[in-house]
């Protein structure tokens, strides 16, 4: 809501400046967006009558005016403009002039010609952006010699309000002028409503077949309207103020009503109706071609204004453009109409549209004013374009017209709640003031009538509220809340996120947080084989199917990173990935990294490798053994269709796959451009986040026994799957079992890997003997052989 | 006895000449050895008359003892040398960088919703997290907005068909967690929320704290003390004004918008708070009766106070970042600013 602070003032003008009106006003809960000065600063300028207009005898797009500009003397000036004629009245800045920029008028010479001042242009004077086609024409009423400035009332500001959606009530001056009235304890001066006596018999006929939609139709005929009259100034200046775009004198007159008063209203050319109004929902099939030229298929759930052949409007949203008034209108009819907030609500939206007047109704409009409006709207069209009104004429259904709604205040829940004791005086005082008059009921409690403009005041908190608003938020007590102190639950076993968040950071990676919604093919490129929910109604195609993994969002950052000349990255996210139809979904948290790049950062004392696989892998195995449990994960070789076939993991805990690890394809690389070697991991953070309890086992206080062994297996053999078997023969007394050395080359046969591995025992009450370790050592080595036939190096 | 002294002479001279350890060993072997020079006279004094033997012996192992001390005192001047001169190698550049020292760090979002947690939770809040895709009964109905309410046009919402969408708050966490836990209740909660609306100053995604405080004895008031305390704390700064503006949501009754004296301009005024002196940083009120209701809590007997907040926001106001959309470019040089 956007209103002239001048016409505010008309109706109630409390002793504040500007801001501290505003101020006041948005601390009294709406909120003031902006206060903008109507006209930038400027002087000298009057209002003047072009008296002559000749070619200028030296450049032919300039004209030489004579104007009055009411000093006596007709003044010469050279103007540029198109439009400017004789007759005209016009602004004309005298010489000694300042416009806007500080742009000074001084006496000149154009072309040879004197120049003594300007006629100038909209934009000229500050009350355009755009740079204006020609001079601003005024009305020839307009008074030569005054001062445009005063004349135009262009020391005024615009006030606009940011409503929030339960004051609907303040959406005209009506309300606002109301809601200032209260603050500042001040009757409010409205314009008097006065009753225009019918000059003609006519009606049209309304029937309304949706009462409960549309409980009251107010409606009025109005014969002989000079629809090409012209909209006085004063009104253009206060739609302009509240921007609203002058279009023609009845469609002003109607919008100028529904600031004034908060009524929308509708004004149809007669000669289009047929035969009788019918207010009635749709009918299948049904299409409406609308005021801005879009032709709408209504569907049966949309209250329309109809004739007897055809949907004209629809109610309370937008009217259709053959029904509404246009240059050849003579007769009109108005409507005036209560729809109720239901009836309109989400209308507009599902449609795609928002105007005005479902603005209004949606949030509710005042069931009370659809008669002041049409009587207003008559006053006004009858004195600005003449016209013949007939009788207002209303049909009304008075079982669903709102109910005087009454709502029960406690002074005890007032004291709850604000933790004030409001004494009962000051409650009816600030009650009576915003309209609600308070009944005592018993002590302590009243009855509150709510009036009918208040659409959001139904239960006790509502009243609570209007209490604290008018007492003053910032007038209320504040304490610290007394809480009953509670421990809450505490699984030492299961790990903080931000632990693990903590341990990566340690490991040199850097947190990403990437959009949640991706793009289709890069996520059919990194995760083909996961269906994800896509959205309805994306923001851009890029971003429109939730992410099935958290591979997309990393590998977009790191070409992001890798275009800005950052070789080396090393990121992790945390978040939910979607996987699965809607009606399937798992909204599952992971955990993901991606590295790519030099190893260690450039320095004097490292290398320049590159990251590979086991530098990720390390990086992962180092959460798990933060949670104690690392004996409860397996890597699985698998194949991945992002990942490179042969550096690809399932990542297993307790025997489920909980994720992947892997080198990006190639193929994937070189279609997304990536040149420097990637790998990822993703883990589902359930898994990783369990820990374990401690268990103390006691200390033995008898020597350990090792023993390194070197096997020999074929390359492809894998090294967990050996381990595996060595821990299941190395008996219950193993301690500890390593693998220190992977080699192949000379002396060991091609295809062939030694594996180097160191075996620990001790026993927690004896010393273990020679015999019994060759017993086992020999166990393991024939299991081996018979496994894996794997020998042991000579 | 005059050989004495020149022998004495001499290995003094020998022992001044040693310039290492085993040097000054052979010196020692030659005078004062099994077979050296000093040990050979001692073994001589038998062929002295038996008078001249006690002087003679005597002045023998004076020499002998004097040269012994010499021994130990050139030793250990030589190697106190070389240890100096070891030293000397070893010596590092102490100011060469350090190696592995290279961590990451937290994305700012991140830190700062761990910050606000740890502020809560250190009061006795808990922390609770829900689903990203929501039921529009939980984002929606729960929270009493029902499907014409014009409060649904306020918050632009991405939908996947007609009931199913992306959470546009983190309050549908609260209504989950009224539906399961019986007051009282104390919570956050952080987590990702969607709006479909991209520009200079919304991204389509951002992250939310709300807070949920339930109990029987629970007031407006508590509301704003708790609400002063957090943003001081946040900020560091007890000074900093606050106010509360009547405003509205559908959850909660009666609302308000909270400011704060612009931290960038002290209040004075200033681009970022459009020259008002003041920034909108959070949004609250008192729980209302329909969303209770919903929940199955009696309205009559408990009372609650909810708030919400923007990390972004606030991670903005907190370390002076000036452009919203930076924080999911996710650019290394941004990120490194706030390990």
């Amino acid at each position: 809501m956007k209103f002239s602070e001048q016409w505010l003032r008309e109706w109630v003008s409390p002793a504040l400046s500007t801001q501290a009106l505003a101020d006041q006003i948005t601390m009294a809960g709406l909120e003031v967006d902006a206060v903008e000065r109507v006209a930038s600063d400027f002087n000298g300028v009057v209002v003047a009558e072009v008296i002559s207009r000749e070619p200028h005898p030296d450049a032919d797009k300039l004209n030489v005016c004579r104007v009055d500009d009411g000093s006596g003397e007709p003044v010469q000036v050279v103007c540029g403009a198109p439009n400017v004629a004789a007759g005209q009245k016009v602004p004309f800045a005298r010489v000694g002039a300042v416009l806007p920029g500080d742009f000074k008028i001084k006496k000149a010479k154009l072309r040879g010609v004197e120049s003594r001042g300007m006629i100038c242009s909209a934009s000229e004077l500050g009350l355009e952006e755009e740079t204006s086609p020609g001079i601003l024409e005024l009305p020839t009423s307009a008074p030569t010699g005054e001062d445009f400035r005063a004349w135009l009332s262009l020391d005024d500001h615009t006030i606009e309000i940011d409503l929030t959606p339960n004051r609907g009530d303040c959406l005209s001056l009506k309300g606002v002028a109301r809601e200032v009235g209260v603050l500042n304890r001040m009757a409010v001066d409205s314009p008097a409503i006065v009753e225009q006596p019918a000059v003609c018999e006519d009606t049209f006929p309304v029937a309304v077949s949706a009462p409960e939609a549309c409980p009251r139709y107010v409606g009025r005929v109005v014969r002989g309207v000079a629809v090409g009259a012209e909209t006085p100034l004063w009104m253009v200046e206060r739609l302009r103020r509240s921007g609203v775009r002058s279009i023609s004198v009845i469609v002003d007159i109607t919008n100028y009503v529904m600031l004034e008063l908060g009524q929308p209203m509708h004004a149809f050319d007669l000669a289009e109706l047929s035969r009788t109004i019918e207010v009635r929902y749709a009918r299948e099939g049904e299409t409406l071609v609308l005021l801005d030229g879009q032709e709408i298929a209504l569907r049966p759930d949309t209250l329309v204004i109809a004739d007897a052949d055809k949907p004209l409007a629809m109610a309370g949203i937008m009217g259709g453009e053959h029904s509404g008034v246009s240059d050849s209108t003579r007769d009109v009819f108005l409507e005036s109409a209560f729809f109720t907030p239901l009836a309109v609500a989400g209308k507009a939206r599902s449609y795609g549209l928002h105007t005005d007047s479902s603005h209004r109704f949606e949030r509710g409009v005042d069931p009370a004013l659809t008669w002041q409006a049409i009587e207003r709207a008559t006053e006004l069209l009858t004195r600005i374009a003449g016209g013949r009104p007939g009788p207002v004429s209303e049909t009304a259904s008075p079982d669903h017209l709102p109910t005087e709604r009454r709502v029960r205040l406690r002074a005890e829940r007032i004291e709850q709640c604000l933790n004030l004791a409001l004494p009962g005086e000051e409650v009816v005082e600030i009650l009576d003031r915003l309209g609600m008059p308070a009944v005592v009921e018993t002590p302590g409690v009243w009855q509150v009538s709510v009036p009918s403009w208040r659409f959001d005041v139904a239960i006790e908190e509502d009243l609570i509220e209007e209490l604290a608003r008018i007492h003053g938020y910032n007038r209320l007590p504040a304490r610290r809340p007394p809480v009953r102190l509670g421990l809450s639950a505490d699984n030492e076993a299961r790990q903080p996120l931000a632990r693990l968040r903590r341990q990566l950071v340690a490991r040199d990676f850097q947190e990403a947080i990437t959009y949640s919604f991706v793009a289709p093919d890069l996520q059919a490129l990194l995760a083909p084989d996961v269906t994800a929910p896509r959205l309805a109604n994306p923001i851009s195609s890029d971003m429109s199917v939730m992410r099935a993994s958290l591979f997309p969002g990393l590998v977009k950052v790191l070409m992001h990173n890798l275009n800005r000349q950052q070789s080396r990255v090393r990121l992790f996210e945390a978040g939910l990935v979607f996987r699965g139809e809607l009606d399937a979904l798992e909204q599952v948290p992971m955990l993901g990294a991606l590295v790519a790049g030099p190893r260690s950062p450039e320095g004097w004392a490292g290398g320049r490798d590159a990251v590979d696989f086991f530098d990720l892998k390390g990086d992962l195995e180092s959460l798990f053994a933060l949670s104690g449990s690392e004996h409860d994960w397996r890597f699985e070789p698998a194949l991945h269709p992002a990942l490179h076939p042969g550096q690809t993991a399932r990542i297993l805990h307790d025997g489920h796959p909980v994720g992947w690890i892997g080198a990006l394809h190639p193929g994937v690389r070189r279609e997304l451009g990536i040149k420097t070697e990637t790998f990822v991991f993703e883990v589902e953070q359930t898994a990783l986040l369990k820990g374990r309890l401690p268990r103390f086992t006691p200390l033995s206080r008898f020597p350990e026994v090792r023993r390194d062994l070197a096997l020999v297996v074929e390359a492809t053999v894998p090294v967990q799957a050996l381990l595996d078997t060595l821990r299941e023969q190395a008996g219950e007394w193993l301690t500890d079992l390593h693998l220190f050395d992977v080699y192949q080359g000379k002396g060991v046969a091609d295809g062939y890997k030694s594996l180097a591995l160191g075996l620990t025992w001790q026993h927690p009450s004896r010393t273990l003997n020679d015999e019994e370790i060759n017993q086992l050592v020999e166990a393991i080595v024939a299991e081996s052989k018979h496994r894996f036939g794997a020998e042991l190096r000579g | 006895m005059e050989h004495l002294s020149t022998l004495v002479n001499e290995a003094r001279q020998a022992i001044q000449a040693a310039e290492t350890v085993a040097a000054l060993d052979e010196v020692r072997v030659r005078y004062l050895g099994k077979k050296g020079e000093i040990t050979a006279l001692l073994k001589g004094l038998g062929k002295l008359p038996a008078e001249e033997r006690p002087r003679a012996g005597e002045q023998i192992n004076q020499a002998k003892q004097a040269l012994s001390a010499d021994l130990e005192t050139r030793r250990q001047a030589l190697e106190q040398a070389a240890l100096e001169a070891r030293l000397a190698e070893e010596r590092v550049d102490v100011t060469l960088p350090g190696r592995g020292s290279a961590t990451g760090g937290l994305h700012p979002v991140t830190r700062t919703l761990e910050r606000i947690e740890g502020l809560f939770t250190h009061i006795g809040f808990d922390v609770a997290v829900g689903p990203e895709i929501e039921d529009d009964y939980h984002n929606f109905e729960a929270l009493n907005i029902p499907a014409h309410h014009p409060a649904r046009g306020m918050a632009d919402t991405f939908y996947f068909d007609a009931s199913r969408l992306l959470r546009t708050h983190t309050s549908p966490v609260q209504v989950r967690t009224m539906e399961s836990q019986a007051p009282p209740i104390r919570i956050v909660c952080p987590g990702r929320v969607y709006r479909s609306d991209s520009d200079l100053t919304h991204t389509p995604m951002f992250h939310q704290v709300e807070g949920l405080l339930v109990d029987e004895d629970v007031s407006f008031a508590d509301l704003k003390g708790t609400i002063e305390d957090f943003l001081h704390a946040f900020f560091e700064r007890d000074d900093l004004s606050v106010r509360f503006r009547p405003s509205y949501f559908p959850f909660t009754e009666p609302s308000a918008e909270v400011d704060i004296q612009c931290v960038m301009c002290s209040g004075d005024g200033c681009r970022v708070c459009s020259h008002s002196g003041w920034l909108e940083v959070m949004g609250c009120g008192m729980v209302h009766p329909e969303v209770f209701r919903h929940s199955g809590i009696d309205s009559e007997r408990y009372k609650g106070f909810a708030f919400g907040m923007g990390a972004e926001r606030l991670a903005m106001l907190r370390y002076g970042v000036n452009d919203l959309r930076l924080f999911f470019e996710n650019d290394l040089r941004f990120l490194r600013q706030f390990a």
